[in-house]
């Protein structure tokens, strides 16, 4: 064998430092990343956490110094975003898989992706004016519904994005072996390339969940909010979200601690919400073997 | 290039399975398409008046009074463009970091707390992040960041006789702190779908560099990403539509001055954040709603160009 | 596997609620009325709505979304009443046929961060704020300022003007009166729920200002008298139409209130701004309801007048503590009288029964 050169050697030595660098940057950045969190995270339950309490998650809310709590609130952003999360997810998986599987390059698929990349970037502000102008007021007065509206219209697009870009990445050879069996389109998709992707879409459903369960200017002008204890979906309801802005722009302490309070339980939730489906899908896909 | 899903048409019925399938599909993309063109064509409508009184001088225009009706789009185009762009510019690198580290490097045990640790930054609702960067970072920039900034870089030439960069008053709140936020807002976002990319590219694609001797980085910059560049393209806009669409947390930070920035530390406004200001007090039928309406049909005609050019880079990079 | 998954999250959510829902005692259906508007009195009215139902009256939905909303609402007819931190104009009221009348009364102060120097002890004019808010004196020692304050040990220190970013029923009190006051701002600024403030930066909401106030050193900034009072803030003091400097005190308030024209005010829209006597706040304005004249449900409108006048009898406790200032009974009784103006298919709809 050659002797290795000096060059070569200095190249080589060159090339580890380069790698030292950037994998110390990189643990730099995944440090910086995690300093925030933990700023951010302390300052939500140092303030958060005083005024939780038994009756914040069972009383609504009331008037200053009468004790009450959050209960309506969280209930009516259970409601919204969950009914949110059901319009808005599977329509943007259908846009992802329309995307990946079927339209590919056509024209028309790459309209879609234009659009939809687009309407990511609508600020959540003009979806919730859009929504006021076909839910509120062609009905005559806000609703739980419009709110929930608006969410799902903020989720499908990040959903379609992420499952397109997922399922791209599912390699080919697991299709064909689908179809070589002779699998048609929608089992190939649906047994073979969405199972096997599965962990990726959900990445981005929880993303946007986590997103709309934060939102509030679409709220402001669909669902209103509401004082009074309240599970129709027709009248205005209240949210997490609402009640923040609400209590925390009032001289009242009590009202600003509860409004702290709630946006801790935002936090919370979508984190529970995170770990158990990435529990439950690691024992699915355990039990499955795949 | 990818073979077909289907076989040539002609071999085989196509089953009524299959047609429901691609039929509804299809249809929810076209749902996608109704949609923005719905919102686009209520914005116009409503936003008409605006464009009536001004014209396309609206777009340029500099000054905002609601007390003497003369509006101009220019200072919330001009805040929600830097504000985004430097955001993007903070959060790419260190969310490309983040998924190289959770991806490469990191402990196997620690990959999955980790992963959710950043993904909770996600989970924080955007008024928190408001109420954050009012409280905590804008105080820290003003005592501390921006007089050491204003001192650092007075030798840059202002653009003009207007634009002075870094030298402003200290008051902790404006573009800069805004972008600062912002990125905090779309890290997240970055860093989940560029790890889940990454994790996704074939083990194949990685052995086979390193068999050629490469080091961790190089093969991650010679090989993976460029496998994968279209999907982290995703990633990237994914965390631009975060940051121009972003309302809450800016109105606490940006300092709601519609006016033409000074210096990138100055007080500034976005389209969404005049928009949430203003809308709620703003009439029906008046100027004052049609300018808001008018600024949102700005904001998406913006995201338009920026992506459209995105995508020519992108092609551009495909054929390469 | 997916369907699977997403089948389970979804049952799991309607479980959590329906187990959630029995839990709380279901409400007997009164008659409820819903309201929106003006932020600045949303605690009260939402106050005095619970009380309200307490005392076996219907159940109100208040929700703050801005004056301009709250007009927009009940021109729209979506809610039983709006409410504006503004009087509405008279041709619109008259279009739109809705009636006006105040509800309740509030002040703003002008609250300070000046290092070294007891905030309650400044002293400013009318016209020397609209100079502050214009970016004409900009420093603390300025001689203007310091003339009026010959024993305070004001600093070089440049003064950070705040003001609200959201547009709001409290900007537009402030506004007005320092345009009423000071001619250069008038000129420069103007009147309005949202103005271009030629200087100084916005912040969202009165936490907002008040955090911009405490945070900037020389921040001057202008809240609710409920916020300052609830949260212990520095207020300084006013001239008012005297020429008297006065600090902000609830007794203050009253007699401005008192000394309104109200018998040629048009649509009960009495200014209360820069009024004359001892101790008269300078910035005092009442905060208006606005019904439609013509219901198309009759009794939801009675409802809310019913709701009006329980809590003027009877909402004063709480009013003192949550810090707004009640109607002068005079007034209240010129209200009661618009009220009798009201009729729907030739019954009067008030008094009630």
């Amino acid at each position: 064998m050659k002797q290795l050169t000096a060059a070569t050697r200095a190249r080589y030595f060159r090339r580890q430092l380069v790698d030292r660098i950037m994998g110390g940057l990189c643990i730099a950045a995944a440090g910086v990343g995690l300093i925030l969190l933990a700023l951010i995270l302390w300052m939500l339950f140092s303030n958060g956490l005083a005024g939780l309490s038994i009756d914040t998650l069972i009383k609504p809310m009331s008037q200053p110094g009468s004790g009450g709590g959050l209960a309506n609130a969280i209930v009516g952003s259970l409601l919204q975003v969950g009914v949110g999360a059901m319009i808005g997810a599977p329509l943007g998986m259908m846009v992802g898989v329309y995307l990946s599987e079927v339209g590919k390059e056509s024209r028309f698929a790459s309209l879609v992706r234009f659009v939809n990349d687009i309407l990511l970037s609508a600020p959540s502000v003009l979806i919730g004016l859009f929504v006021y102008q076909i839910a509120v007021l062609p009905f005559g007065g806000f609703s739980g519904i419009a709110g929930a509206l608006a969410l799902a219209l903020i989720a499908m697009p990040i959903v379609a994005r992420t499952t397109e870009d997922i399922l791209r990445l599912v390699p080919q050879a697991y299709r064909d072996g689908a179809i070589a069996l002779g699998s048609r389109e929608n089992e190939v998709v649906r047994k073979v390339v969405l199972p096997a992707a599965f962990g990726g879409i959900l990445t981005g459903i929880l993303l946007a969940v986590a997103r709309i369960a934060g939102e509030t200017a679409p709220l402001l002008f669909t669902s209103l909010g509401n004082d009074v204890w309240s599970t129709d979906m027709t009248q205005p309801m209240a949210s997490l979200p609402m009640a923040i802005v609400r209590y925390s722009n009032t001289p009242y302490p009590e009202w600003v601690s509860l409004a702290w309070t709630g946006a801790m339980l935002i936090t919370v939730g979508v984190l529970v919400l995170n770990i158990a489906s990435r529990f439950s899908y690691a024992a699915v896909a355990g039990k499955q073997g795949s | 290039m990818n073979t077909p899903a289907t076989p040539a048409i002609g071999t085989r019925k196509i089953h009524p399975a299959d047609t429901t399938f691609r039929l509804s599909l299809h249809a929810a993309g076209a749902i996608v398409v109704i949609v923005l063109l719905s919102i686009l064509t209520i914005m116009f409508i409503g936003g008409k008046l605006a464009f009536d009184t001004f014209g396309l001088g609206f777009i340029w225009g500099t000054e905002w009074n609601p007390v003497t009706q003369v509006y101009g789009a220019l200072p919330a185009i001009t805040g929600t463009l830097v504000t985004a762009i430097l955001a993007l510019c903070i959060a790419w690198p260190i969310g490309f970091g983040i998924a190289f580290f959770l991806t490469e490097t990191c402990p196997e045990k620690l990959r999955t707390p980790l992963g959710v640790a950043i993904e909770l930054l996600a989970a924080v609702p955007s008024i928190v992040y408001g109420m954050w960067g009012f409280f905590v970072l804008a105080p820290f920039m003003s005592e501390y960041v921006q007089p050491w900034l204003t001192n650092t870089f007075l030798w840059i030439p202002p653009i003009g006789d207007s634009f002075f960069w870094f030298t402003a008053p200290p008051i902790g709140v404006g573009m800069l702190t805004a972008a600062l936020i912002l990125a905090v807002m779309i890290l997240p976002f970055i860093a989940a779908t560029t790890r889940d990319v990454l994790l996704s590219t074939p083990q194949l694609l990685k052995d086979g560099a390193y068999a050629m001797g490469a080091t961790r980085w190089e093969a991650l910059t010679g090989v993976v990403i460029p496998a994968v560049r279209g999907s982290l393209f995703g990633a990237v806009f994914l965390g631009l539509g975060r940051a121009l669409g972003e309302t809450m947390a800016v109105v606490f930070v940006i300092g709601n001055a519609i006016r033409m920035p000074d210096s990138l530390m100055a007080p500034s406004a976005t389209i969404a954040s005049v928009v949430a200001n203003n809308f709620p007090e703003a009439e029906p039928g008046t100027l004052d709603l049609a300018v808001l309406l008018a600024l949102g049909f700005i904001l998406f005609v913006v995201s338009f160009g920026v992506l459209a050019v995105a995508r020519l880079l992108l092609r551009q990079e495909r054929m390469s | 596997m997916l369907i699977q998954l997403a089948r389970r999250l979804v049952t799991a959510l309607a479980a959590a609620v329906l187990v959630a829902t029995p839990a709380f005692p279901p409400q007997a259906w009164a008659q409820d009325i819903t309201g929106a508007g003006a932020t600045f009195p949303a605690p009260i009215y939402s106050s005095w709505g619970e009380d309200y139902a307490k005392a076996g009256g219907s159940r109100l939905n208040y929700q703050a979304l801005g004056s301009g909303a709250g007009v927009t609402q009940i021109i729209n007819r979506t809610v039983d009443f709006g409410a504006s931190d503004s009087p509405v104009a008279p041709e619109r009221l008259e279009k739109e046929q809705l009636l006006q009348f105040p509800a309740v009364i509030g002040a703003v102060v002008v609250i300070v961060n000046v290092p070294g120097v007891d905030g309650t002890k400044i002293r400013l004019t009318g016209d020397l704020l609209g100079e502050i808010y214009v970016g004409r004196v900009r420093l603390w020692n300025d001689p203007k300022i310091t003339m009026l304050n010959p024993t305070l040990k004001l600093p070089s220190i440049p003064i950070s003007p705040a003001y609200r970013a959201d547009s709001s029923g409290t900007t537009s009190i402030f506004t007005k009166y320092l345009s009423s006051v000071s001619p250069l701002f008038k000129e420069r600024t103007g009147a309005g729920n949202s103005v271009a403030w030629r200087t100084g930066l916005g912040a969202p909401g009165n936490a907002g200002v008040a955090a911009a106030v405490k945070n900037i050193k020389g921040g001057i900034g202008y809240v609710e008298f409920a916020y300052a009072a609830e949260n212990g803030m520095q207020a300084l003091q006013l001239a008012n139409g005297f020429g008297k400097f006065v600090t902000p005190t609830v007794p203050g308030f009253l007699e401005a209130a008192e000394q309104a024209d109200w018998d040629n005010a048009r649509n009960m829209a009495a200014t209360m701004l820069n009024m004359p006597g001892d101790n008269s706040w300078p910035i005092v304005s009442a905060t208006y309801i606005l019904v439609p004249r013509n219901p198309k449900d009759p009794a939801r409108t009675r409802s809310v007048l019913k709701y009006v006048d329980w809590a003027f009898r009877n909402g004063a406790p709480t009013a003192d503590r949550l810090h707004y200032i009640m109607l002068p009974t005079a007034v209240q009784d010129r209200v009661r009288a618009q009220w009798a103006t009201l009729a729907s298919a030739g019954k009067p709809l008030w008094p009630p029964t």
